[in-house]
């Protein structure tokens, strides 16, 4: 029976496709946005989007790709873009994630947007309606302004957005809200109805609005949040069979907000710390694996005493202090470097293959990574590997010579651009390795030091004299 | 009978005596050489596998850049980062020994397999050497005494804390490896000697060379070895042996040494040098009298042409040296060559070797704290090489006076005179020790012979032999064996304590205890470094006494006006001026020396007292030795120096004293004290009211240590 209908849906599809195709591929109108509602939460530098949707087909056929419009500048910035379908009523709601794919739409709109296809699970047919909820993530969005900032004064940063909606359809009603970190909002733009209670500014509703139409608008408030930033975050996983996974972590921070200008002044920092440097930040939190072992932390010219390790059963810990505090455009750069048991991370798949299940992601907390590199080094002797990452990512392959090595290790380089927390996943690399190259090492090392033996007896015992 | 079962069974192994003996000696030396390596890592437990003090972060910088950038642009390094606007030659102004020795034991590890980095090798170079040193120590006991004495060396040279100040895990300076080269050269030289054999010769003028690029001790070397031989000459030991080694180790240790940029034509053109060429050109003319000698029959004839030669060749000499002098071919002796040999004389001519606390004459604690029972046993066994004179005691005994002198007169000589002090005390030990023995053997041999015969005749052997000896003689020798073994034990407890307690700081971080007991660390120097490392512009310039000139090249790879290489004395002055004077006119100085930044070191807070105020007085003093318009008086009340409210007005508002204080006038630093209590002097400060006009506060460290100042730009005209 469900496969039955799972033969017609498809032999459905084909058929709409095939119509699409004749129709001249315009952009599908047929859907309108019967209630849009958006919350933009601005508490940290990391800008989330919630969107939520509901979509109703008001063309004459079943149509199953809904189109998500943004401008350049914020695809610009988008980090991360998620969408799911919402079934079900009220208390008993499931959401299912659907595909989302950046796409090319042929005719000019108004202005120059940028498309996002989402991909419905089931095709909606005319007259029905769905319920969707997307979600944007955004990196580098706020602009601090004024661009720099004394050590006594708060940060101020300008969101840019517009009141209406985006899209491609039309949209009935709509509401927007705008979380700001602390009620102090310096300035925003109306645009009637807006009002502003406590820390939320509601731009809204507005009723019946054809496609494309927006309104800009901007919000200048204080936002006080480390906007601490990992320019670059280079993690290599070193595997050794022997039952450890050395994990080292080589991290460029910068605080990317209002630049400091000026003096910093350490007797009020010390004195008046709430008023003095409050976008600065000092320390950051690390959360790493359960039974970590032999933490470090240090960075080019020696350790940094400063940091602490808390480990129980579930998760440990690192609270970690760079050598001093960060201000606006203040830079810092150190090494995290740990040891993991091999068990909890290595495991033998059933074509006889060994695989690596680690995160991919930053352990420091609430971290953007601009450029977030992994290295997986297999160790010696290990063949075909090949990684698997729930999102696309680049990748190549590298050699490394490690103590003792004479062919190297192969290592795997994952790259990410734009890496933000909701990023972080599971990822997998496999690769076949025979468990007697484990020994080469120890031989060789025995076998040296048997030759040496050997060397010393023999010169004991041969008379190198040249008169007798 | 169990021991003689066991004896039995251990029979297929039992060795010879010879055996045994190799396989304790064998075992002793390795054991002395593993624990020469491990008494020197307690830095690197307490703190970590760190470079320490001032110069060895050039050093590490410069081996840095000779494993990135290869040997000849090493070789070729102009340094522009120091000395700004002057640069260094750094190719042509350091001793590359180090250098290049740590770089090949990386290179050496690198193509074994073992991915070390540099750190770690330059940090371990010094114990690695310092326990081939005490090979060497035992070799060379063993030329000048025996075998015994040899291992004694070995162990005492090992622990002895005169040797360890300078050779712990990350004291990555050139003494670590100058004094292996030194004694290994010494060792070769009186092997040379003793042998008269040529291959000897030349082993030790390549020790020599060695020790010639890697310390500018090397001096000592080529000064001690000719007076050594004119020793000799004068106590009538001439012989071929002599004159083989010395005229080989001589002629290519001077030849090897002038590839060495540093040193280049000095052994030709330098007073300090001209004591060997003239012990050199003395010893043809033995020879010369030697052979006429030898073809003379007559005395009478020989006396006369001997006093007509010897008058002759003196003459020759000194017309060679006169006219050398004033044609300024022959370079005259340098100040600090002065110095060593009057102690006054850097006290009165050169401050800036006179401000370096190293170059202090040595106290008397500090000999006890270096030498410990080494002290006394010098003497003793200065008395066991006199009553066994012979030319390697000979050798011994003048190292040991001259570089005893030497100690006395720097404290950092204490380091040359260390293996001559071991070497002769372990004479002493070993004479003894073996006296006593002898005397305790003796007495059980004669008793175990009564045992063994057990009749009347043999009783009345006995009886003797004990009355030609003294009573109470071997108790004597027992307390007397007791007695050295427990001034040793005491030697050794010393060691370790003083190794663990004073020599294992790194001084760029501080240890102190909280009040609770736990440790407190201060890392202030590397968080400014670090901070003006990644915060100001690659190409800023940063001024501080020059103190600190190497650390910040080094970790905050930014360029400095002056450091610790003090070449130029006249822009230390510039530097010393610019901190004396008012703001004003050190804002000129600044300008003019393109600075950016003013570092400056200040322990107010935590009470650290070697800190920028405290050498302040010698920046005055250098300041004022080129520009007389600084005057001491000027920043002393009564003679005296002060900081609170009666110091001199000029010390209250020169740029030192402002950069320091800044602020500080608000900060309360301990309880029940004022606000402005300083901790490292004591006193409430005299200027609370600091205004700053042409600078900027741009870092200060969480505990006050370092402190940074921005140089504004000058304000517009218009």
């Amino acid at each position: 029976m469900e496969a039955r209908i799972r033969a017609r849906v498809n032999l459905a599809l084909t058929f709409f496709a095939l119509l699409f195709f004749v129709a001249g591929s315009s952009p599908p109108r047929q859907f309108v946005i019967s209630n849009a509602e958006r919350r933009i939460d601005l508490s940290s530098h990391i800008i989330n989007v919630h969107l939520t949707l509901k979509v109703e087909n008001a063309g004459t056929r079943s149509a199953s790709e809904v189109v998500l419009a943004l401008t350049p500048t914020e695809v610009d910035h988008l980090a991360m873009v998620d969408a799911s379908a919402i079934k079900g009523k009220r208390k008993k709601t499931t959401s299912v994630r659907l595909e989302v794919k950046p796409t090319e739409l042929p005719d000019a709109p108004p202005i120059d947007t940028k498309y996002f296809t989402i991909y419905l699970a089931n095709p909606l047919n005319s007259g029905e309606s769905t319920t969707l909820e997307v979600l944007y993530v955004f990196t580098h969005f706020l602009e601090p302004f004024p661009a720099e900032i004394a050590q006594s004064e708060s940060q101020l940063v300008f969101y840019h957005d517009t009141a209406l909606i985006l899209s491609p359809y039309h949209i009935k009603q709509q509401t927007t809200f705008i979380k700001t970190p602390s009620t102090k909002v310096e300035s925003f733009i109306r645009m009637e109805p807006t009002n502003r209670v406590g820390t939320e500014i509601k731009y809204g509703p507005y009723e019946d609005r054809p496609p494309y139409s927006i309104s800009p608008i901007h919000v200048h408030f204080e936002n006080n949040s480390p906007f601490a930033v990992v320019e670059e975050l280079v993690q290599e996983i070193e595997i050794s069979h022997w039952g450890n996974i050395q994990v080292t972590e080589h991290y460029k921070l910068i605080h990317a907000g209002a630049r400091h200008k000026g003096v910093f002044s350490r007797v009020d920092y010390q004195s008046r710390q709430s008023s003095n440097g409050a976008s600065s930040f000092r320390y950051l939190l690390a959360r790493l694996p359960p039974r970590v072992h032999s933490v470090y932390y240090r960075d080019e010219i020696g350790n940094i005493s400063s940091s602490h390790l808390r480990t129980d059963s579930l998760k440990s810990e690192l609270q970690i202090e760079p050598r001093y505090p960060l201000f606006g455009g203040w830079k810092a750069t150190f090494v995290i470097g740990y040891g993991l048991p091999l068990q909890d991370f290595l495991f033998e798949s059933s074509d006889d293959k060994r695989y690596l299940n680690f995160t991919f992601g930053c352990p420091l907390i609430g971290m953007v990574v601009d450029k977030l590199t992994i290295k997986v080094v297999l160790p010696e002797g290990s063949t075909d590997p090949s990684p698997v990452v729930p999102f696309p990512v680049e990748h190549h392959l590298e050699a490394k010579y490690s103590s003792l090595d004479v062919v190297g290790r192969t290592v795997v380089v994952l790259e990410k651009k734009n890496f933000v927390p909701m990023h972080n996943s599971h990822f997998q690399v496999y690769y076949s390795f025979k468990p007697i190259f484990m020994l080469a090492e120890p031989l060789m090392l025995a076998s040296a030091f048997f030759m040496l033996f050997v060397a010393c007896v023999a010169y004991i015992h041969i008379d190198l004299s040249i008169r007798k | 009978m169990s021991n003689s079962s066991t004896s039995d069974l251990l029979k297929p192994f039992k060795l010879k005596t010879k055996q045994q003996e190799l396989l304790i000696r064998v075992s002793i030396l390795c054991l002395v050489y593993i624990l020469a390596f491990i008494t020197r890592l307690f830095s690197v437990l307490r703190y970590e596998s760190m470079i320490h003090e001032f110069d060895p972060y050039f050093n590490y910088r410069t081996t840095l850049y000779l494993t990135q950038h290869g040997f000849y642009d090493f070789w070729n390094w102009f340094d522009y980062e120091s000395w700004y606007p002057l640069g260094r030659i750094v190719g042509g102004t350091l001793y590359p020994g180090l250098m290049v020795t740590a770089a090949l034991i990386y290179r050496l590890l690198h193509f074994l397999r073992f991915a070390v980095h540099i750190r770690e090798v330059c940090v371990l170079t010094a114990p690695f050497f310092a326990s081939n040193t005490t090979l060497v120590a035992y070799f060379f006991g063993k030329e000048i005494w025996d075998s015994g004495a040899g291992l004694v060396a070995a162990i005492l040279i090992a622990v002895c804390p005169g040797y360890i100040s300078r050779s712990v895990a990350g004291s990555y300076d050139n003494e670590g490896v100058a004094i292996f080269a030194l004694l290994f050269t010494f060792y070769l030289f009186v092997k040379a000697v003793n042998k008269g054999s040529l291959a000897w010769g030349l082993a030790s003028a390549f020790g020599y060379f060695y020790m010639v690029s890697a310390w500018g001790g090397y001096v000592f070397i080529i000064n001690l070895i000719p007076l050594y031989v004119l020793v000799l000459l004068i106590t009538g030991r001439y012989s071929m042996r002599l004159y083989v080694a010395y005229n080989c180790m001589y002629i290519l240790g001077m030849l090897l040494a002038m590839q060495i940029r540093f040193v280049g034509f000095q052994h030709v053109q330098s007073g300090e040098h001209m004591a060997a060429m003239g012990v050199f050109f003395l010893m043809q003319v033995f020879y010369f009298l030697d052979w006429v000698k030898h073809m003379l029959s007559d005395t009478k004839l020989f006396q006369e042409f001997l006093s007509i030669t010897v008058t002759c060749a003196v003459a020759a000499g000194g017309i060679a040296l006169g006219v050398g002098m004033a044609s300024g071919y022959i370079s005259p002796w340098t100040g600090r060559f002065y110095s060593l040999l009057d102690p006054t004389y850097a006290k009165d001519h050169i401050p800036i070797i006179a401000s370096v606390s190293e170059h202090q004459p040595t106290a008397w604690s500090s000999f006890m704290f270096d030498f410990h029972i080494l002290l006394f046993l010098f003497p003793a066994g200065l008395y066991f090489c006199f009553k066994r004179l012979s030319d390697a005691t000979i050798f011994i005994v003048m190292y040991g006076l001259t570089s005893m002198y030497f100690a006395g007169v720097m404290v950092r000589l204490i380091l040359v005179a260390t293996p001559a002090v071991c070497l002769i005390s372990a004479i002493a030990v070993s004479a003894t020790v073996k006296n006593l023995t002898v005397l305790l053997r003796s007495k059980n041999k004669v008793a175990q012979i009564g045992s063994t015969k057990g009749t009347s005749s043999a009783k009345a052997s006995s009886k003797a032999s004990l009355d030609q000896s003294q009573p109470f003689q071997k108790n004597g020798a027992m307390a007397l064996l007791f007695g050295a073994f427990y001034l040793l034990s005491r030697y050794a407890t010393h060691c370790t304590w003083v190794t663990s307690e004073a020599y294992s700081s790194p001084s760029i971080v501080l240890a102190a205890r909280g009040a609770h007991g736990n440790r407190v660390i201060f890392d202030d120097y590397r968080e400014a470094y670090f901070w003006l490392r990644q915060n100001t512009p690659p190409d800023a310039k940063v001024m501080s006494w020059w103190d600190y000139g190497y650390q910040i090249t080094a970790m905050g790879n930014r360029t400095v006006i002056v450091d610790n290489n003090t070449w130029n004395n006249t822009h230390i002055a510039t530097v010393g001026r610019a901190m004396s004077s008012y703001e004003d006119e050190a804002y000129e100085i600044i300008r003019s020396l393109d600075v950016d930044y003013v570092l400056v070191v200040f322990g107010g807070v935590t009470g650290y007292s070697s800190d920028d105020i405290n050498k302040f007085l010698w920046m005055v003093r250098i300041g004022g030795g080129v520009f007389p318009v600084i005057k001491e008086p000027d920043y002393l009340v009564n003679g005296e120096y002060r900081v609170d409210k009666g110091a001199a007005p000029k010390m209250l508002n020169c740029l030192m004293y402002k950069l320091s204080y800044y602020r500080f006038g608000e900060m309360m630093t301990e309880y029940g004290k004022p606000p402005g209590y300083d901790r490292a002097r004591g006193v409430e400060i005299g200027n609370k009211d600091i205004k700053l006009e042409h600078l900027e506060e741009a870092f200060t460290t969480s505990n006050w240590i370092v402190r940074i100042y921005k140089v504004k730009p000058p304000n517009n005209r218009w």
